[in-house]
């Protein structure tokens, strides 16, 4: 989408996607959360129908500063691409990407039933990344869930992902008022671990710059 | 996710349309409210279910739409607040008491929230709930914004009980399940007392004649309410070049398809918020206003058709009017509304280019997408019974050999007519209609009928309407095999309990009402088996298909594997032993991966050998059996 074409009440247009079963209605929950307490208007749309038996679920998280948004983002105009797996980044690029998109990709694969079954390829993690890089203006790419095994619990790969999010300062949205809300959200005895992993993915692309 | 019950009016929350619908309701000051899950309307009553009980709100997920809307109306007619909600085709189960209902009329505020899904994007319609709302003569209000899903909510009450009817509110998914802000209002401080005041008019359709009388002098005032609705807006010039009619959530797309054209000095955007009855003397004002009119509205011309029906009778006053819509082919008539729909009529009426990504990236994004991401075809989750059951039908019915087939249903299980559930379902339509198309296929055998006839139901969906159709087989001598999937949950909604479950809406201990034993009461023969071991269900279906010319039910007990992976460790750990795996040489043709499809199999290239994801296998074991060469070892976890 043209930039200069009446944009003015959308400040920012986030998809993050991936597959059923990952945390991806946490984690726009979460971002959403933390982007109304920094006052922004916030309209978040899901795609999740029957996603818990195998299929693609997408969060359309829309930012305006004095709007309220509708909760789809129109076609080709995502800002930000957060894809916790790397074909769902690919298939969100195909219909909302445009030449100044920034993606953020986590390696871990989640094979679609017709893979397994020999019926369709994966394409392999180098050619994905070739192909994200072909697509974005930036591009990112996390090993979140392999971080998250380190950590002990696979669930935080979400969480990392959403630190590398903040830490490529893509956002408007501060590392601390983030922390704040992982506080609020989480049981006390869950809130070191979620702090953990968010501040491990925000290292990674605070102080890196895209892979 | 949020708490809906926050004492803190004025703060702004995120909150889903379906929070906002419970909050609004909270508001209100409701003391009941019941529903039968159904996408995307669950989530009013499973949020309203975790504050209940603190608020002093009863709480009940029910065993179908009717029945949910029939305990609320009594609700209200104790003068009660009350709240029903369904999905859109829950309303045709819960239609024959609507349509007695509008002519009783109600005490207490009672309010239907029928969510619609436009895309069918979680249902097996597009039904547009407003073709109700003009039926039964009941007023109708669609939501356009999250606020406004609290603020209607809440509203719809007075409403209702200021005219003394029933009052619809129409959800619609992207509302429903989105998530947008809401500043909260007060919540009451003080519940009304429950009391049916036997001094009241009955409550009965009858005399039938004098209350349809009644009806419509009720919609006449509600029209007039409606006319001066602020829910009803309006915004662009004096005198637009074209109007844009919309009702509900097609409005943020309309005013941000007219931002994005730059085109806000010529086309203006009514908004109706009241749709039916419609306002007349607002919306014939701002047709005036423009003499050309575009409506934008989700499924059905349900507008477009009132307006134009509007236009014509005031023809002379007015002078005639140039309509688009989904009859003039600027609107498609199916699925969603969204902005590119908006987009598209618009730049074919006004002439004028919609903006759009540089078209070379765009092929290519389209491309690379198309080529390198496999679609994610739906499936059951690794260690779900139902696979193991299909599995267990394909090969009874093949040995059985007389081109037997299965009557499907609504629930997971409807993924049993794709290659999740080896194509064996092959009629699907309601809620209980399996077993009632069994019914009649089993008694066809004067016509020379010899399939044998199998239908599959869940264990929600039996209570839900499977029963009287059940019922009616025994009764009529039918001839079929009914396979009850007891996995314990109503597990395609979300795993909201349910009357045969033993729990009640907030998860505290209820009365579990046994189908085992409402089947043996029915004479029937009944067997029970476990859908994991392969053989003695194949076996047991096998008997039970030769076992003819009456009903007979087969109870697969197998717990949800979701819920089961939350409650108890997985019954095996499964591996594939890579000796025994011969691989591309075997014969098989990866038989395992390619035929059984648990999403936990996969086929290593590099190794060209069958491997386990252990990081989402389940642990059911059933793999186990179905391997040729018995590479795959279960051992007891």
């Amino acid at each position: 989408m043209n930039r200069k074409v009446n944009r003015e009440n959308v400040l920012l247009n986030l998809i993050i996607t991936g597959v059923g079963g990952q945390g991806n209605v946490l984690l726009a929950q979460l971002v959403g959360r933390a982007l109304v307490k920094a006052g922004y208007y916030v309209t978040i749309g899901e795609t999740y129908g029957p996603a818990q038996r195998g299929g693609a679920v997408m969060s359309h998280i829309r930012i305006s500063e004095d709007t309220e948004l509708s909760p789809l983002i129109p076609d080709g105009g995502a800002d930000v691409i957060l894809g916790l797996e790397p074909i769902e980044t690919l298939r969100v690029l195909g219909q909302y990407g445009n030449p100044q998109v920034a993606t953020l990709t986590n390696t871990r694969p989640v094979y679609p039933i017709a893979v397994s079954a020999g019926e369709a390829e994966y394409p392999s993690l180098e050619r994905i990344k070739e192909l994200v890089h072909d697509l974005s203006r930036d591009a990112w790419f996390i090993d979140a869930t392999d971080m998250a095994l380190n950590l002990g619990a696979p669930i935080l790969t979400n969480i990392i992902m959403a630190g590398s999010l903040l830490g490529t300062r893509l956002m408007p949205l501060e590392e601390d008022r983030f922390e704040c809300l992982l506080r609020e959200s989480f049981p006390s005895n869950k809130q070191d671990m979620n702090l953990q992993a968010f501040r491990k993915g925000f290292e990674l692309t605070a102080k890196r710059k895209q892979t | 996710m949020t708490n809906i019950a926050v004492d803190a009016p004025g703060t702004a929350e995120l909150l889903m349309g379906n929070e906002a619908i419970a909050r609004g309701a909270l508001e209100s000051g409701i003391g009941f409210a019941s529903a039968y899950p159904g996408t995307p309307s669950t989530e009013i009553i499973g949020t309203l279910a975790e504050v209940g009980k603190d608020l002093n709100v009863y709480v009940e997920w029910s065993a179908n739409e009717k029945v949910a809307l029939e305990s609320a109306a009594a609700a209200s007619f104790a003068g009660v607040r009350a709240l029903a909600a369904m999905k859109q085709v829950g309303v045709n189960v819960a239609a024959d008491f609507l349509m007695n209902l509008n002519l009783c009329g109600v005490n207490g505020g009672l309010v239907l929230v029928a969510c619609d899904d436009p895309g069918a994007l979680a249902s097996q319609t597009e039904q547009d709930t407003r073709l109700f709302a003009k039926w039964a003569d009941l007023p109708l209000l669609e939501p356009a914004t999250f606020q406004e899903a609290k603020d209607m909510t809440r509203w719809a009450f007075d409403l209702s009980e200021g005219v003394k009817s029933i009052c619809i509110l129409r959800g619609m998914t992207r509302i429903s399940h989105g998530k947008g802000i809401v500043k909260l209002g007060e919540l009451p401080k003080e519940h009304r007392k429950a009391r049916f005041d036997t001094s009241l008019p009955v409550f009965l359709p009858m005399p039938v004649l004098s209350k349809h009388q009644v009806l419509h002098e009720k919609m006449a005032n509600v029209r007039e309410v409606f006319e001066a609705s602020p829910f009803n807006s309006y915004n662009g010039p004096q005198r637009p070049d074209l109007l844009i009619l919309t009702g509900g959530s097609c409005w943020l797309y309309c005013m941000e398809a007219v931002k994005l054209l730059g085109v806000e000095e010529s086309v203006g955007v009514l908004k109706l918020g009241t749709i039916w009855p419609l306002p007349e003397r607002l919306v014939l004002e701002h047709l005036n206003k423009a003499k050309r009119v575009l409506i934008i509205e989700h499924i059905e011309p349900f507008l477009e058709g009132e307006v134009k029906v509007l236009a014509s009778e005031m023809a002379s006053g007015t002078g005639p009017f140039t309509f688009y819509g989904k009859r003039s082919g600027h609107v498609s008539p199916l699925g969603e509304v969204n902005i590119h729909v908006v987009l598209d009529s618009l730049s074919s009426i006004l002439g004028v280019q919609s903006p759009d990504v540089e078209k070379g990236y765009r092929h290519k994004a389209q491309e690379i997408a198309q080529q390198n991401a496999p679609p994610r075809d739906l499936t059951f989750c690794p260690g779900c019974p139902h696979r193991a059951t299909f599995w267990s039908i394909k090969n009874a019915l093949k040995l059985d050999g007389r081109d037997g087939f299965v009557a499907g249903d609504i629930g997971c299980y409807a993924l049993g007519m794709g290659p999740a559930g080896y194509f064996q379902v092959k009629t699907l339509q309601s809620m209980g209609s399996g077993t009632g198309i069994a019914s009649g296929f089993g008694n066809l055998s004067h016509l020379g009928f010899q399939q044998p006839v199998l239908t599959v139901c869940g264990d929600s969906t039996f209570f839900h309407a499977a029963m009287p159709a059940l019922v009616n087989g025994v009764h009529n001598g039918s001839d079929f095999t009914m396979l009850i999937l007891d996995n314990a949950a109503t597990a395609m909604t979300g795993f909201q309990p349910h009357p045969g479950s033993g729990v009640g809406t907030a998860g505290d201990a209820a009365f579990a009402v046994d189908i085992e034993g409402i089947c043996r009461s029915l004479g029937v023969r009944v067997e029970v088996g476990d859908p994991f071991n392969l053989h003695s269900t194949k076996e047991k279906l096998l008997e039970l298909l030769e076992d003819e010319g009456k009903v007979r039910v087969f109870i697969l007990r197998g717990k949800c594997a979701q819920v089961k992976a939350k409650e108890s460790p997985a019954s095996y750990r499964v591996r594939v032993d890579p000796l025994r795996c011969i691989g591309e040489d075997c014969g098989c043709a990866r038989f395992c991966t390619r035929v059984f499809r648990c999403p936990a199999m996969i086929w290593d290239k590099k190794m060209g050998k069958a491997k386990i994801d252990e990081a989402i296998c389940n642990g059911c074991g059933v793999c186990a059996d179905i391997c040729p060469r018995s590479a795959i070892v279960r051992e007891v976890a």
